[in-house]
């Protein structure tokens, strides 16, 4: 058990398991095959989920957990780390993956909520959680539940960066703020962000999160990666942006060179040269609110 | 005194803080040409295949056998003795083998199987307490003749050193216990004042 200032939070062995992970991308995928051509591209992990988020956008109807049998041929087919989703607050689909010995578990917005209220008390289970955030204050409460990795929302299943440049710039500067703040003033920010007191004031003086920080929701081009790595995310997650491109292994090869290689623009062009199409983005300005994903969870 | 850190993929940042805390200067070498400014190096935590992939697109595996050729010390954790063993196993896959053990990959299960351990490792100085975690970690099934074991688990080596090549299974990167660093660190020292 670890703990930050007398507040326990993630095991350090889970936390250690998303340090392993960082400067990999981690690739969305439906079935074996898909998983297959993920690994041989140099994917770190893959995310095994029912349908990929831009299916689900477009489809509509309840999106749940993966199924039990793809989950178990995914497994059977790559060595690297399986996550798969949930859906917030659903701890019996995370009790499933559990018993599957997925190696994480993403409490996600991308599927349909299970509880409006709550989410997973996540000290609850032997394996690992990654969740989403759109700023610091609901970073800070997932990591308080026991997520020993976080994410930046995005816009999952959109093709479109901007909302996840938002997030991260926003849990950037959200973290850069708390450090310029003078200790008396420590309790109230933790009131205003709704954040547990000792991680508020742990990340005021750490400067970081105290479990890796990845962004997803909207990667869809080497640069994409790149530029989520550049703006501080230490790994990213793709969804849609490579199984809804037109030629998806060649893609995931690009933004697994791009995502190691973020700081460097002649690797970044040589790799976005020649990858065919790619997802068709969405306005995100031109969503309907009730359409939108992030704004799942609180 | 310079130590390079592979930062190709996985957990490169821990090393180097782990190096600082020992002061010496760590490099994030991303490709071959930045072995030449470096007298030691460091291959991370991280997934294996995803790390060989990227060392395959820059031609690494000549490079690194370059520096050891030069007698340069080489540090793997996890996937990086994943990386230096001389064979691998589950599934079988292409490694360095510049440090003479056999492992197994994921050898204890998935990470519901991971954990933490407490251990003694046999330096120089004598022994000295050991935090280790282990995370999906590998098991070293055999070890060759010339190949000295460090540190064990249940009886089963879990670090080990053949010359100049020094390999762990599990991460002392992940905590504040520098022990290990300090023990390859002054293995870079004696290399690089014998050059």
């Amino acid at each position: 058990m670890s703990d930050l200032n007398g507040l326990r939070i993630a095991d350090r062995k889970h936390i250690g398991l998303a340090e392993m992970l960082k400067g990999g991308v981690i690739m969305d995928v439906t079935n074996a095959e898909q998983a297959k051509i993920a690994e041989d591209a140099g994917a770190v992990s893959v995310m095994a989920l029912e349908r990929v988020p831009a299916d689900i956008r477009k489809e509509g109807g309840v999106a749940r957990m993966s199924p039990v049998k793809k989950i178990k041929e995914i497994q059977q087919t790559v060595t690297i780390p399986v996550m798969a989703k949930v859906r917030i607050g659903h701890f019996v689909e995370a009790q499933i993956l559990e018993a599957l010995a997925v190696d994480y578990i993403d409490e996600s917005e991308v599927l349909t909520p299970a509880d409006e209220h709550f989410h997973i008390d996540k000290f609850a289970f032997r394996i690992p959680f990654v969740c989403g955030c759109r700023d610091l204050g609901e970073a800070l409460r997932r990591i308080g539940e026991g997520a020993a990795m976080i994410r930046t929302k995005g816009e999952a299943g959109s093709g479109n960066i901007v909302e996840a440049v938002r997030h991260m710039r926003a849990l950037v500067s959200g973290i850069r703020r708390l450090t310029t703040l003078a200790p008396e003033e420590l309790m109230t920010e933790a009131k205003t962000l709704g954040a547990p007191y000792e991680l508020v004031r742990w990340v005021a003086k750490a400067g970081k999160l105290p479990v890796p920080n990845f962004s997803a929701g909207g990667i869809a081009t080497p640069a994409d990666a790149a530029l989520m790595m550049q703006l501080g995310a230490e790994a990213v997650f793709v969804g849609s942006g490579i199984f809804k491109s037109s030629d998806p292994a060649k893609r995931a090869r690009a933004i697994v060179q791009a995502t190691t290689h973020f700081k460097d623009p002649d690797v970044l062009a040589r790799v976005s040269e020649d990858l065919g199409d790619a997802m068709v983005g969405l306005e995100i300005s031109k969503l309907p609110e009730k359409e939108l994903l992030q704004t799942r969870g609180w | 005194m310079r130590v390079g850190v592979l930062a190709l993929q996985g957990d490169f940042a821990l090393h180097a803080t782990a190096l600082a805390k020992c002061g010496v200067e760590a490099v994030e070498v991303r490709k071959p040409s930045e072995l030449d400014d470096v007298e030691g190096l460091i291959i991370p935590g991280g997934e294996s295949t995803t790390l060989l992939k990227l060392m395959d697109a820059w031609n690494f595996t000549s490079a690194i056998e370059t520096f050891h050729g030069a007698g340069k010390p080489i540090f793997g954790t996890c996937a990086g003795l994943i990386i230096l063993a001389r064979e691998v196993e589950s599934p079988k896959q292409f490694s360095l083998g510049l440090i003479d053990v056999s492992v197994e990959r994921n050898a204890y299960g998935r990470q519901r199987e991971s954990f933490e351990a407490s251990g003694v490792a046999s330096l120089d100085a004598g022994p000295i307490p050991l935090e280790m975690v282990f995370i999906r970690a590998p098991r070293i099934r055999r070890v060759g003749p010339s190949v000295q074991v460090l540190a064990e688990h249940r009886g089963e080596p879990v670090m080990a050193r053949q010359g100049r090549v020094l390999v762990a299974t599990f991460h002392p990167e992940l905590t504040d216990n520098t022990t290990v660093h300090r023990y390859f660190c002054d293995l870079v020292g004696r290399a690089w004042v014998a050059a």
